[in-house]
């Protein structure tokens, strides 16, 4: 089995095979590009040999400035090369590109730049000279291997190759040398490919930081999206239910009521189950409306978050201490968010503090909007078992919010909330 | 009495109608937004008008935005609110700009027939209809004024009167002697430093200024 992957892997190489001449015009086509860095570096130098100080510093300015305009288009052109040849992409610079020529000079100062000269005055010529070994690597073994043929095919008195055995030998031992060139070129050929591929990639496209760092951005975006898009839904379908099933519970409870108190000649059984009737609808649209509430109220775009949570507080069965100052308002899903926080927080703290009373304060500092939810109760809420704390949490962290919660045995418990008031 | 009603939700509409028209009120016109309504009520100059808070096309405080424009142009005009939500900030809004004839009722008070036609004849006598919730809500934005210094059953009967309830009602609804409930709001009153006033609806007017923060 080695044997034949190893019989494969040379085939792939073999001197027709697409991959050596795929290399190979790769690194050829590099060899002028390559070179040209130096060629510009030195062109000027050539037309004029100044040798006083002055002439001598004008030069070097305008050598400086020459490389700077060429900077950008020989990127380009390696970059189209990759693309054209290896069908390799390097992304373009954000800072770098799109930018004319004579922007380079104002990016003197930027990594970008000094990245790309190196490729181009560094390593560039270096690939090319890998380049130009292959090139003539397979230029010698051409020759070399053909040329039995060739010293066969001249009459036999010009030719001294196969004149005498000695002769024989040598010419056997040529066409060999070029056989093993010919053999070895390719392997070499995609040495050098790989070398200006890698130093390519790495100088000439946005260094890993940078494209960490857009990377980033990007997703930040996208979640900041997302998490829009989430509070977009929720208020749709708080919408649906209000315009929905909500008015028409209401028009039920509405007429089984008008039944109730209307119809005097029902059975007294029939009348029971009006009642029941009636009951239950009422029932079914106190929990609606809690529901629908807790969804996103309307108070909220409305009027901000002191308006809508002190709705929520005092529905909470404990007094609540409320203090919101929020001035200027935060973004809507960032108010969406808080009010999650202190109406969940409260439902906690309802369910199972056992507390006397409550503190929630809701501050803005700057850019952070503090969230804090205080009972006396008897603490020791763990993170990990509430699922209610678990859904906090999760919210908050979908904004970039941190959330703290500290709660001793015994009490008091203590939820603190940070988030960014824009996302 | 004829009344004039702004519900978006045509399904609730032809229940309020219905339900009106049935315990022998007139039904003037019946709108679907905050514009019909105000003309409905410059065209019709009826006793009462109930308005729903949401309404196109906004679909947030139309209604209460409404209500206020109406107190401004048609003062005689009493105003029920109802809402999926009573939320204290509207109720604030509301009362600041008068509290004779305003109503602000959670939705679901319509389903007790007897309670909301109450609270409709009483708003529109001039006097006032608040929702317990709101109340409470109220309440709550006070929590460190001197209604501190109330006893737990003067806050109770406090709550009942800015419900717009009589001395007769609180003591139904306490299950106590009405002189009692007199012996209480009395002290409620020293202890909130009110002046004495004349009548229920100045009692609340007074009570509420206070909730409001305006004293």
């Amino acid at each position: 089995m080695a044997s034949i992957s190893v019989a494969r892997h040379a085939l792939a190489h073999a001197p027709w095979s697409r991959t050596a001449w795929r290399d190979t015009v790769f690194v050829a086509s590099g060899v002028p590009l390559q070179c040209a860095g130096w060629m510009i570096v030195g062109v000027l130098w050539t037309v004029w040999t100044p040798i006083d100080l002055t002439p001598v510093l004008v030069l070097s300015v305008a050598t400086v400035a020459l490389v700077l305009l060429a900077s950008r288009p020989l990127t380009s052109w390696q970059r189209e090369r990759c693309w054209a040849v290896l069908g390799v992409e390097i992304p373009p610079m954000p800072d770098f590109d799109g930018g004319r020529p004579w922007d380079a000079l104002r990016d003197l100062r930027s990594p970008e730049l000094w990245r790309v000269l190196q490729y181009h005055l560094l390593v560039g010529p270096l690939v090319a000279c890998g380049g130009l070994a292959v090139v003539s690597a397979w230029g010698a073994g051409a020759v070399l291997g053909s040329y039995g043929a060739y010293a066969w095919a001249l009459p036999e008195s010009t030719s001294p190759a196969l004149s005498d055995k000695a002769q024989v030998v040598q010419t056997a031992g040529l066409m060999a040398c070029g056989a093993v060139l010919l053999v070895v070129t390719p392997w070499v050929a995609a040495g050098v490919r790989r070398l200006d591929a890698r130093a390519a990639a790495a100088l000439l496209g946005p260094d890993r930081a940078s494209e960490l760092e857009r990377r980033v951005e990007d997703l930040a975006g996208k979640r900041a999206d997302v998490v829009d898009a989430a509070d977009i839904e929720r208020r749709r379908i708080e919408r649906d239910l209000h315009d929905g099933a909500q008015q028409r519970l209401v028009s039920l409870a509405l007429h089984l009521g008008l039944a109730r108190e209307t119809l005097d000649d029902v059975p007294d059984h029939a009348m029971e189950v009006i009642v029941e009737a009636h009951e239950q609808a009422k029932e079914a649209l106190t929990e609606l409306r809690t529901l629908i509430r807790g969804l996103h109220p309307a108070v909220l775009e409305d009027r901000g978050l002191d308006a809508a949570l002190s709705g929520i507080a005092a529905r909470v069965p404990l007094p609540v201490r409320l203090r919101v100052e929020v001035e200027p308002r935060a973004s809507s899903t960032v108010e969406a968010v808080a009010y999650f926080v202190v109406s969940e927080a409260l439902t906690n703290v309802v369910k199972h503090a056992r507390a006397a009373s409550v503190d929630v304060e809701v501050l803005r500092r700057g850019g952070v909007l503090l969230l804090t939810v205080g009972d006396d109760g008897v603490g020791g809420a763990d993170p990990a078992r509430g699922t209610g704390l678990t859904g906090l949490a999760r919210r908050v962290r979908s904004v970039d919010g941190t959330f703290r919660i500290t709660s001793p045995a015994g009490g008091p418990t203590t939820v603190t909330v940070e988030l960014p008031c824009a996302l | 009495m004829r009344i004039v009603i702004a519900e978006d939700s045509v399904l609730l509409r032809a229940g309020l109608i219905k339900l009106l028209e049935t315990s022998g009120f007139e039904v003037a016109a019946a709108v679907g937004e905050a514009e019909g309504l105000l003309a409905a009520v410059r065209e019709h100059r009826p006793d009462a008008a109930i308005v729903d808070v949401r309404m196109p096309p906004g679909f947030t405080d139309e209604g209460v935005r409404a209500a206020l424009v109406m107190r401004r142009e048609a003062p005689e005009v009493a105003v029920l609110l109802l809402s999926q939500y009573v939320e204290e900030r509207y109720a604030a809004d509301l009362l600041a700009a008068g509290t004779s004839g305003i109503g602000y009722l959670l939705k679901d008070r319509v389903a007790d027939v007897s309670v909301f036609l109450d609270a409709l004849r009483r708003v529109a006598a001039g006097g006032t209809a608040l929702d317990p919730e709101v109340v409470s809500q109220l309440l709550l934005r006070r929590h460190r004024d001197p209604l501190d210094r109330l006893t737990p059953r003067e806050r109770e009967v406090l709550a009942l009167m800015a419900e717009g309830r009589s001395n007769a009602g609180i003591a139904g609804a306490l299950v106590v002697s009405e002189s009692a409930v007199a012996k209480h709001i009395n002290n409620i009153f020293a202890k909130l430093d009110l002046p004495h006033a004349e009548g229920d609806h100045r009692r609340v007017l007074a009570v509420l200024r206070f909730l409001d923060g305006e004293t």
